[in-house]
């Protein structure tokens, strides 16, 4: 027995470790490969920059890259990690560490690419800005970051704490921790990418507006980065709240469907609050004296795409509270399994929805700030329609978990 | 044997249920999204047509919204009559 449990370890840390780094891999390399593509471009418009373009690109291509480290080093660790007191608990928590890191990566890379691409073509513009630039573009890049730092923090903690020999059950709950902060951190890593690029490309057009374009950026990254934090929040209760009595059959799925839930809704919302805040940048550079009525709309249309995510969440606690009476039969636990599925691949669409639409009517608010009220009414139809379908999938997992 | 058999049914079922209404409520979002999203452009460009847009706007997400209400549909069947 003891031997078996520790060859279980062994599968666990190299499928995690696998996992880690081929998920992590995907991101960083398609960010990278933006920015570089962009840099071309700026060098065939201002062959003279050469140097400097080429060292903004390495720079920001290295912040790029760091989403990709960190998946690697979870799979070195993964690969090289000696278990003294091997547990079923154990083995889950290392797949859930891959899987963690790996997606969690994903979504940062390609977001910190954007700002790496557009700070590259506005120094082929105003050479002059270099200095600003770079800051600009290494803040905006640092925020894209945020979702794989949370991931790697959640990921450590599940390769480095000892459970101990919680009921099976637990191990179930490792496991969804790890899925859910890495599914959480796809959306906001890449959507805090669309107000990082579209500030430095408003840098180069704008350059006085720099102070307001930064504050807009971060206001607009950090509400992005909520989903993420939901993730987080949802990943840190599933590993440390004591399910003691929880009876194995149903909880394992509730476990599970916990982690769906957030972690899936959080994709669309991370997302759809990165296209508003994106375009609510995109804005202030063009017009920098509509500064209030933008980030007033960017705020109120990153609140409403948020909403899907808030479902998730509402979802994912009612899993983890809720006792539900042990069972022999599979059905129970498949109707708590297919509730945060339902809830998680249904929060995507309308949060991804919500943020196109905010993104919409943010532009137009920017070059029509007097239309600034019909705009944001027309908005608030257009998302509450939106919203719909994702009351429709929160309305079918309550039915699963209440009434079934 | 026979209530394994039942069991098992009523365990696909469900996570039927979850799936067709999960996976049926991406597309309508991001449809509908995309729709608001032109609808507020329109708007910002011709403000005085506010309300043949908004209207328009509002035809056109219903229709989109209909493949919504199919899952909403098939997920109800799938819980309560299949």
């Amino acid at each position: 027995m003891e031997i078996e449990l520790q060859s279980m370890i062994k599968v666990a840390a190299y499928l995690g470790g696998g996992m880690s780094i081929g998920f992590g891999a995907i991101g960083a390399a398609i960010g990278e490969g933006h920015a570089a593509a962009q840099a071309n471009r700026a060098l065939s418009e201002n062959p003279e920059l050469s140097g400097d373009i080429v060292k903004t690109m390495l720079v920001g291509q290295a912040v790029a890259e760091s989403a990709a480290i960190f998946a690697l080093v979870v799979a070195i660790l993964l690969l090289f990690l000696q278990v003294p007191a091997p547990t079923v608990l154990k083995a889950a928590s290392l797949i859930g560490a891959g899987l963690c890191i790996g997606l969690g990566a994903l979504g940062s890379g390609v977001g910190s690419g954007m700002p790496a691409a557009e700070a590259c073509r506005g120094i082929a513009r105003q050479p002059q800005l270099m200095g600003r630039m770079t800051t600009t573009m290494l803040v905006g890049s640092a925020v894209c970051q945020t979702p794989a730092i949370l991931s790697m923090v959640i990921a450590l903690m599940l390769m480095f704490i000892n459970f101990g020999d919680a009921p099976v059950v637990k191990a179930v709950a490792l496991f969804g921790a790890g899925l859910c902060m890495g599914l959480g951190a796809i959306g906001s890593g890449m959507g805090s990418g669309h107000p990082a690029g579209e500030a430095c490309k408003g840098l180069a057009r704008q350059p006085a507006a720099a102070g307001p374009l930064t504050a807009n950026m971060l206001v607009g990254s950090a509400v992005s980065q909520t989903p993420a934090i939901f993730a987080m929040v949802v990943a840190l209760m599933l590993m440390f709240l004591n399910f003691g009595e929880s009876a194995f059959n149903p909880a394992w799925a509730a476990f599970l469907g916990a982690a769906l839930s957030t972690g899936l809704s959080a994709i669309g919302s991370g997302y759809g609050c990165g296209l508003a805040a994106g375009a609510s940048c995109e804005g202030i550079a063009r017009h920098p004296r509509n500064v209030g009525p933008l980030t007033t709309i960017m705020l109120v249309g990153q609140a409403v795409a948020q909403t899907p995510c808030i479902f998730g969440l509402l979802v994912s606690f009612i899993l983890m509270f809720k006792a539900f009476p042990e069972t022999a039969a599979l059905a129970p636990a498949m109707a708590l399994l297919s509730a945060g599925l339902c809830m998680g691949f249904g929060g995507i669409g309308p949060g991804l929805g919500n943020g196109m639409t905010a993104e919409g009517a943010i532009r137009w608010v920017a070059r029509q700030s007097e239309s600034a009220s019909l705009l944001m009414r027309i908005m608030l139809v257009g998302q509450a329609v939106s919203q719909s379908t994702a009351i429709y999938a929160m309305v079918i997992s309550l039915v699963l978990i209440f009434v079934i | 044997m026979a209530i394994e058999g039942i069991d098992l049914i009523k365990a696909a079922a469900y996570l039927g249920a979850g799936v067709a209404m999960g996976l049926g409520a991406i597309g309508p979002g991001v449809g509908e999204g995309m729709v608001g999203a032109k609808a507020c452009e329109a708007i910002g460009r011709n403000p005085q047509q506010a309300a043949l847009l908004t209207r328009t706007m509002l035809v056109g997400q219903a229709v989109s919204e209909s493949t919504g209400i199919y899952s909403l549909v098939i997920a109800l069947l799938l819980l309560f009559v299949v």
